[in-house]
């Protein structure tokens, strides 16, 4: 017998490029689940997507459901027998309830207890009437937006226009807000129209008579083709970036490539301007030469063939050439504006409502930059650099460029700052300080970049949560999870050993001196800390550091975190080692003991009773600068081996003395001791959140 | 093709979908949209087929004349159909060859393009139609009208008259658009264009402004309790007119602008709810033809 061949499409007004892929992703995977949860069998699973349609086809498709038996379980044996040993009603029920009799029970023990079963056929159902419930699967597909249409209320990503399904010849009926499924679909929009398809297998190539290339896997590399050929006859080299390509993919259902061309002029203009202008507002591909640099050509892609395509260039041609020459515009008359009227611009220009003016921001930025500055203690020529950057940074938001081209922030500053005269480092912390971007993104090259990236991030983290605009769960609308990870990994790479814990401090002070009023004055700081926490176990994570580990490391100060790493390869080597033992149980037994400590205060060595106590005290005396200065200068290893010094105390100590004696003022100066000693500690790690693996 | 050619085609082929031929409304307003002829009717279940053709003025987009692009007042033609068609692409691409625009010979797309007027509470999704790249006409179905859910939704296709013209008579310069024999958009429009732009941007009496803002807002307020919906809806059109003037001028901070365009807002929702109960309360008359179908 011949497999049978499935196919479902749905025809759809034009759908937005950008969701395209998630849609046949979802597609896919939902039909499989589908198809696998119906028991039914195929050889081969194909799924096709163009701005006006979605479709799968499923190969070699079983004709039913496999039939299957079951057993069902009824009643327990002494409820299923009267006493007299004749069924009971409940199992005369049971068996009814099954579609059974009496006849077919058998007894089976489950768990000690015998059971009356029966055995019951399911026939599997015919893959007919299975079919039509593709329905719910067309329905079931997640848009990021949906619209609603004429008098329809279902919400869907663009109004439904055809709906195709079919098993080889037949149509499969279902119909969705009024459209029936049939086997009419719809070809190109202006070089095709209506088309049947008589068979299911022919779909694809039904669609490529009418001009539709149903696969974006296909129509993409037909693309590329298109434009390695054009690259070969005009020996260009055409700049393909994938997300553009990706775009223009799903913005046509049969892609002819060919070129435009601008006036040379408008080369003057900086490339990233014309780039964005190509790319971006017209989804065009940028021609470069061999040699690198941009030629005065692009590349289009048009929704068609290639019939009067020199017409078609020459409209693109218009289009571009209206929007360089604006762009031409915009670049000459900022030139013509100095960077301090741009800079008393900002003034009038809001960053946040209850934050003041990017002037304000500005203000801010330039006294964080400072404190930075100070910590690292930067010659007095680059103080002057960084200040000078801090003042003019955001310049170049109000531009005419930045006005219309709102990617080209930063970099527009840099290309103004450098015809200004400006230093060049200076320029380039303008262009630098937005980075990184995103994950995994670059991070400021220079100093002075990183500097002033950090500065104008804790600006915005510091005065958000002090205006109570907390990120909590998707709610993250100034991104300042990103942010903080950013800042968290410039200090990282340029080992950045300052107290960011202070600099936040401060920061929030800068907030108050320039009169914002803080809705979360209290807390700001702990919550900023614990904000900054999270982020740094997400980096830790990141680098590997185990869970256990990291809660440990994160619970003493936000810290450093290459130091924080260099601990947690120290603990990992310690916590398998039998030597280490004796230590570890030492430094957790005065962890916890000194959790009990409700009210610490100064330790007074005259209400020592014993040796041992006095002993502890003045061995931990005698290392504590010591260990404090190790840890100063990031020495891990020597600091935990200085902390270890304290293990024979610790052990004699516990081993005399008792802790919670009945005597108030001996047991509170006991537990201030330990106390103390638990800080120190903790200032390396919060051993007690390590989980030790020795052999017991 | 002139213009005034074009006009006279567009209003041809969708007064042949029974559309009703409205005239410009009377009150100076930023887009098509905003004449109560979309935004209010656009409301509620009644059927709403309607096409004209709005000045629009953008007072911020002033040049004197100047820019070959920019203008302080241009052209849309309007349609609004209520509820959308389900033919309404294929309908809109007929206008298109009755304009001498064969698909054929040119590259047109449908893309993606999600209109938001915050001022008025509206919102829609839509396209907008790409001809060889240039942005001609945008295309939306209304999801949001005055704060209220549009249902039955209306789909709004605004033409760009002078975009498209530009394309039609191949020309770069809008002053040098044809408007009809002989006559040219400079010729009409050069002047009003240096006025208005020297008005708005150097002799506007900005206290003034400001002061008639609060007069028509109070205005609105003070009709919208008499249940008079389109006296109060001219006045806040008014508003929206002497803020964009205000705006233009640049004597808005940009945190006072949040505060104005929330005024406008709030008094284009309340209008919205009560253009609906009012239709409500007179029992929705136009949708007695439907009636008389069914």
């Amino acid at each position: 017998m011949t497999k049978s061949h499935v196919l479902f499409e749905v025809g759809l007004e034009e759908m937005p490029a950008r969701f395209l892929n998630d849609v046949e992703q979802q597609l896919e995977k939902n039909t499989k689940e589908w198809l696998s949860s119906l028991r039914l069998t195929y050889t081969k699973l194909n799924t096709y997507i163009t701005p006006r349609r979605f479709a799968v086809t499923i190969e070699n498709i079983a004709e039913k459901q496999p039939d299957i038996e079951e057993e069902a379980k009824g009643p327990a044996e002494k409820i299923a027998l009267n006493e007299d040993g004749s069924w009971s009603k409940a199992a005369i029920g049971f068996s009814k309830g099954q579609g059974k009799t009496v006849d077919d029970i058998y007894f089976k023990e489950v768990k000690g207890t015998n059971y009356v079963f029966v055995k019951k056929f399911i026939e599997g159902q015919s893959t007919d009437e299975l079919l039509v419930d593709f329905k719910k699967i067309i329905l079931g597909i997640q848009f990021p937006k949906n619209m609603r249409w004429s008098n329809q209320t279902l919400r869907y990503i663009r109004p439904i226009k055809w709906l195709v399904a079919m098993k080889n010849t037949q149509v499969i009926p279902f119909e969705i807000v009024g459209v029936k499924t049939s086997n009419i679909s719809y070809g190109h929009r202006f070089l095709s129209g209506e088309i049947r398809i008589d068979d299911s297998k022919m779909y694809v190539e039904k669609l490529r008579e009418a001009h539709v290339i149903a696969s974006a896997e296909e129509r993409q590399e037909m693309i590329t083709d298109q434009i390695e050929q054009l690259e070969k006859e005009k020996g260009w080299k055409v700049k393909v970036e994938r997300g553009l390509l990706n775009e223009v993919t799903h913005l046509v259902e049969f892609p002819t490539a060919s070129y435009g061309t601008f006036d040379e002029k408008f080369l003057d203009i900086p490339s990233e301007v014309l780039i964005t202008s190509m790319q971006e507002h017209q989804r065009y591909f940028p021609v470069e030469s061999l040699s690198g640099g941009l030629l005065p050509f692009f590349v289009f892609v048009r929704n068609g063939d290639d019939h009067a395509i020199k017409n078609v260039a020459k409209g693109n041609e218009k289009v571009l050439r209206a929007r360089l020459a604006d762009a031409q515009f915009f670049y000459d008359e900022d030139q013509k504006q100095e960077i301090e009227t741009n800079v008393t611009k900002l003034n009038k220009t809001v960053f946040q409502e209850k934050l003041g003016t990017i002037g304000d921001k500005t203000e801010r930025v330039k006294k964080i930059t400072r404190l930075i500055a100070e910590r690292l203690e930067l010659t007095p020529q680059k103080i002057m650099q960084a200040e000078r950057a801090a003042s003019i940074y955001k310049f170049d938001l109000v531009t005419n460029m930045v006005n219309e081209f709102t990617e080209l922030q930063g970099i527009m500053g840099e290309k103004y700052a450098l015809i200004h005269g400006e230093d060049p480092a200076v320029a380039k912390a303008i262009v630098e300080h937005y980075l990184p971007r995103h994950a995994n993104d670059n991070l400021p090259e220079s100093t002075l970049g990183a500097i002033i990236s950090v500065a104008d991030k804790l600006d915005t983290i510091v005065g958000c949560f002090a205006i109570g605009l907390i990120p909590s769960g998707s709610q993250d609308p100034y991104a300042l999870r990103r942010q903080a990870l950013g800042v968290l990994e410039i200090v990282k790479e340029y080992d950045w050993d300052f107290s960011l814990e202070n600099l936040l401090i401060e920061v929030k002070e800068i907030l108050i001196e320039q009169g914002i009023e803080l809705t979360n004055k209290e807390a700001v700081v702990q919550d900023l800390v614990s904000f900054f926490k999270a982020r740094t176990a997400y980096i830790l994570k990141e680098l590997g550091v185990s869970t256990d580990l990291t809660e440990a490391l994160i619970s003493s100060e936000l810290g450093n975190i290459s130091f924080m790493v260099e601990k947690a390869q120290i603990l990992r080597k310690r916590r398998t080692e039998e030597a280490f033992k004796e230590k570890q149980e030492a430094f957790v037994r005065v962890l916890n003991i000194a959790k009990k400590n409700e009210s610490p205060s100064n330790i007074d060595n005259t209400l020592f009773e014993n040796k041992e106590e006095e002993q502890l005290y003045n061995k931990w005396t005698e290392i504590k600068p010591k260990y404090y200065n190790q840890l100063e200068n990031l020495q891990a290893s020597e600091a935990l081996n200085t902390l270890s010094e304290l293990t024979n105390s610790i052990h004699e100590f516990f081993e005399d003395t008792m802790v919670m004696t009945e005597n108030n003022a001996i047991r509170l100066n006991r537990l201030n001791l330990l106390t103390e000693i638990a800080k120190g500690i903790n200032a390396f790690a919060d051993l007690t959140k390590v989980q030790w693996k020795q052999q017991k | 093709m002139n213009i005034q050619e074009m006009i006279l085609i567009l209003q041809k082929h969708w007064s042949d979908q029974n559309c009703i031929l409205m005239q410009a409304y009377d009150v100076e307003k930023g887009a098509g949209t905003m004449s109560p002829m979309t935004l209010l009717r656009s409301l509620g279940p009644e059927p709403w087929n309607v096409a004209y053709v709005e000045p629009s003025r953008r007072p911020a987009d002033g040049r004197y004349g100047q820019n070959p692009n920019r203008l302080y007042q241009h052209h849309q033609f309007q349609v609004i159909m209520k509820p959308s068609p389900d033919n309404i692409q294929e309908l809109y691409l007929d206008s298109l060859k009755k304009l001498g625009i064969d698909p054929l010979e040119h590259d047109i797309r449908f893309v993606e393009d999600n209109w938001e007027n915050p001022t008025l509470g509206a919102a829609g999704l839509g396209w907008e139609v790409w001809l060889d790249g240039m942005e001609i006409t945008q295309f939306t179905y209304f999801q949001q009208i005055g704060g209220l859910e549009a249902n039955p939704v209306a789909v709004e296709i605004t033409y760009g008259i002078e975009r498209l013209a530009s394309y039609i008579q191949d020309k770069e310069n809008v002053f040098e658009l044809e408007w009809t024999n002989g006559v040219s958009v400079g010729d009409i429009f050069y002047q009003p264009e240096f006025e208005h732009s020297t008005y708005t941007f150097k002799e506007s009496d900005t206290d003034m402004l400001f002061e008639l803002f609060n007069i028509y807002e109070k205005e609105a307020k003070r009709i919208m309790e008499s249940g008079l919906v389109f006296p109060a809806y001219d006045y806040v059109l008014k508003c929206s007119h002497t803020f964009n003037l205000l705006d233009a001028k640049g004597v808005i901070s940009v945190t006072e602008r949040t505060g104005y365009i929330a005024r406008v807002r709030n008094l284009a929702r309340e209008i919205a709810k009560l253009y609906v109960e009012e239709r409500e309360r007179l029992g929705f008359p136009m949708l007695k033809g439907e009636k008389n179908n069914d």
